[in-house]
């Protein structure tokens, strides 16, 4: 698929979806905080609801503010239709809650955030969608656990916390001989730098959280369709290519073509499992959204000279990014992600889980919790916060090891942010004893 | 509903409805390299309105078999077969861009069997460029790109769609990817080969709609003045901001629109 070549992404940042307000004038997109819509009549009323003209009923469904998000998240992935969802974790459900029901099984990348991990293998199951977990390194392994009630292929750009740079192109084929589609978590790179859908993935998902808001105050998150999986040819998709009893038998792929999936996810997905956005969120997810090619930019080139600092520092054991010679994704990432591989990476204390400790509980001006993407720097400890719930094994299994320390690194002025680290190594170096 | 026209499959979105004779019947022709998704708003309105609707597939399009039809006096022949095949008299005919030509076709070859047509993003002749046929006649993806960008206006480029969360440009672009290998071309040729549109328009006896587009950049609405003087009883609207995506741009007032005159 050549890329779309339209506004370029600086423009469509600031603009995409968005039109000033006919009424007021307003350049800023309104907040629409109201719960539903006034129709002018009742055939009115019956045409939006059957699909005939274009509105909103109820802000579960479609909200003004969330489409302006919805389409400006599609411009810059490249896409053609999205969702805001109340959280990542809610566009991830929708996609699969779209895709297959009962008895299906997903094969997915075992470096994964650890909330999708939990999703994945504790909670889906219970539902009976089982899922296998696979080397991200490998594409054959994707292939290997394909099974017959297989539906959905999935991946994070960057692996989480290990960085693994997932080969979207390679894992994209595998899916497409087998009729299924990839979905890629493209939370960590943003489309600043990496469009999935360019490489061949079918659906992203984004926790709008992290890097697209960049400023930490709300909870959100984006699943993108990109119009191009053919479920009518892979003949595996029931839901997107058989009539729909809870829509008046519509056929979401006769009538919409490329858009069934996306169009199928709201008129189901988001009518029944309600796990919607608010206006206000999609308000400030959208002032986020406005700077960020500056941010991301900003927080590629302090990662890269915090990584270089680190690397060198005689207190550090390892780290972990891409972007280092000695990554075993070094020339993926170059292929991949030529504008940088993201400003979250993990290094190693040297002195282990004790020293790791030391250092975080040392940190001034970095800030200890349990998010990325944040314009300010944050830290955290894997191992005993976002995957305590896996054993050394899975830990293990996911790159995680218990020293490990996850940096995501802000846009403060990199001189202050190596000053702190610098003070936080010299802590974690001291015995306790004598701290 | 399928059909079989000539030993080919022949795709008609219907509404989920059955037609029935007694009824009054709306045809819906799509654009170069489209299909009768384009048309699903008015499609699924107009079947709720008591209306049999026929958004078709031309041969080679969509879901419809065989080869792309190569000029617009064979898609007119095309629609009467259509109809006949439904088992119906008569139609109203809209027509987007190409459907459009087709529809001042088949109404100026068989006034009886046509009650109205609705012309959007229309003009005649439509002549297409060298540059951008030879694009399409190596079937390269330029040439979607040429016809999707010229296609929206520079303002529904950046967006704002009528229908919540979907990005027209993105849209425009994934619909005629899925055109088969040379399809574009033959449509495209087609349109540029239509030079007895003019005589046609001055043999259409029914009334005529021309739905047009202010930014229109591949029909510019100012090019259409010369079709709507031709056709003997045409009313002509421009759409302020719009487009030649008529469709997508302004879905709600376009329908609003063909709700009056089919």
């Amino acid at each position: 698929m050549a890329k779309i070549k339209t506004y370029e992404l600086e423009t469509l940042s600031l603009h995409a979806g968005q039109r000033p307000d006919p009424t007021t004038g307003a350049r800023a997109t309104p907040i629409y905080q109201t719960a539903s819509y006034v129709f002018r009549d009742t055939d009115h009323a019956a045409s939006i609801f059957n699909i005939e003209r274009t509105g909103h009923v109820y802000s579960r469904i479609s909200n003004p503010t969330n489409a302006v998000l919805e389409e400006r998240i599609c411009a810059l992935e490249g896409g053609i239709g999205a969702i805001a969802t109340a959280s990542g974790q809610a566009a991830m459900h929708l996609a699969i809650a779209t895709l297959m029901g009962a008895g299906s099984h997903i094969v997915s990348s075992q470096s994964l955030y650890g909330g999708t991990h939990n999703l994945l293998a504790y909670t889906m199951p219970r539902f009976g969608i089982e899922t296998t977990f696979v080397d991200p390194r490998d594409p054959e392994a994707f292939r290997q656990a394909i099974q017959p009630n297989t539906r959905l292929l999935f991946g994070e750009t960057l692996g989480n916390p290990g960085l693994e740079v997932l080969d979207i192109p390679r894992v994209a084929e595998v899916a497409h001989q087998a009729g299924l589609p990839l979905m890629i978590d493209s939370t960590f790179t943003t489309p600043y730098l990496c469009r999935p859908f360019d490489l061949g993935a079918d659906i992203v998902m984004h926790s709008a959280t992290k890097f697209l808001s960049g400023h930490g105050v709300v909870i959100g998150g984006l699943l993108v369709d990109g119009g191009v999986f053919d479920w009518e040819a892979s003949g595996l998709f029931p839901t997107l290519t058989e009539p729909y009893e809870g829509f008046h038998d519509l056929d979401f792929a006769e009538e919409f073509g490329p858009a069934a999936f996306i169009t199928r996810a709201r008129k189901e997905g988001a009518r029944d499992f309600g796990a919607c956005m608010s206006a206000m969120t999609s308000f400030l997810i959208l002032q986020g959204l406005e700077t960020l090619p500056l941010r991301m930019e900003k927080h590629v080139a302090n990662a890269r000279k915090l990584v270089h600092y680190l690397d060198q520092h005689e207190a550090v054991e390892w780290v972990v990014y891409p972007e280092l010679p000695g990554h075993p994704d070094n020339e993926l990432a170059k292929s991949l992600l030529p504008n940088g591989c993201g400003a979250v990476f993990s290094f190693g204390v040297r002195g282990g889980r004790e020293a790791g400790q030391r250092f975080i509980e040392r940190l001034e001006l970095i800030s200890h919790l349990a998010n990325i993407g944040d314009a300010k720097s944050l830290v955290i400890h894997p191992a005993s916060t976002t995957h305590h719930r896996m054993d050394a094994a899975a830990l293990k299994a996911a790159g995680i090891s218990e020293g490990l320390v996850r940096i995501s690194v802000g846009i403060e002025n990199i001189d202050d942010l190596i000053e702190d680290i610098a003070q936080g190594l010299k802590a974690s170096q001291k015995s306790p004893s004598k701290g | 509903m399928q059909l079989e026209i000539n030993g080919h499959d022949v795709y008609v979105a219907t509404g989920n409805r059955i037609p029935d004779p007694q009824k009054e019947t709306v045809l819906f022709i799509h654009g170069t390299g489209q299909d009768h998704s384009i048309w699903v708003l008015p499609t699924r309105y107009f079947a709720r309105h008591d209306r049999n609707v026929l958004a078709v597939d031309l041969p080679g399009h969509g879901r419809s078999g065989g080869e792309p039809l190569k000029t617009v006096y064979e898609m007119a022949q095309w629609v009467i077969e259509v109809l006949d095949a439904a088992g119906l008299t008569d139609a109203a005919v809209a027509g987007h861009s190409l459907g459009s030509l087709v529809a001042i076709a088949v109404a100026a070859l068989h006034p009886q069997r046509i009650r109205a047509i609705a012309l959007v993003g229309t003009t005649v002749p439509m002549p297409v460029s060298d540059y951008l046929l030879e694009r399409a006649r190596e079937n390269k993806h330029e040439a979607i790109e040429i016809l999707t960008f010229w296609g929206f206006s520079k303002s529904a480029q950046l967006g704002g769609n009528a229908t919540p969360g979907n990005w027209m440009l993105g849209g425009g672009l994934r619909l005629m990817e899925k055109a088969r290998p040379g399809v574009i071309y033959t449509d495209l040729m087609a349109c540029n080969e239509y030079r007895e549109g003019m005589e046609h328009a001055k043999m259409v006896e029914c009334p005529a709609l021309l739905i047009l587009g202010e930014r229109d950049m591949l029909t510019p609405a100012r090019s259409a003045v010369k079709l709507a003087d031709a056709l003997p009883n045409a009313e002509k609207v421009v759409l302020k901001g719009s487009g030649h995506a008529l469709l997508a741009e302004r879905p709600d007032t376009v329908l609003d629109q063909l709700i009056r005159m089919v």
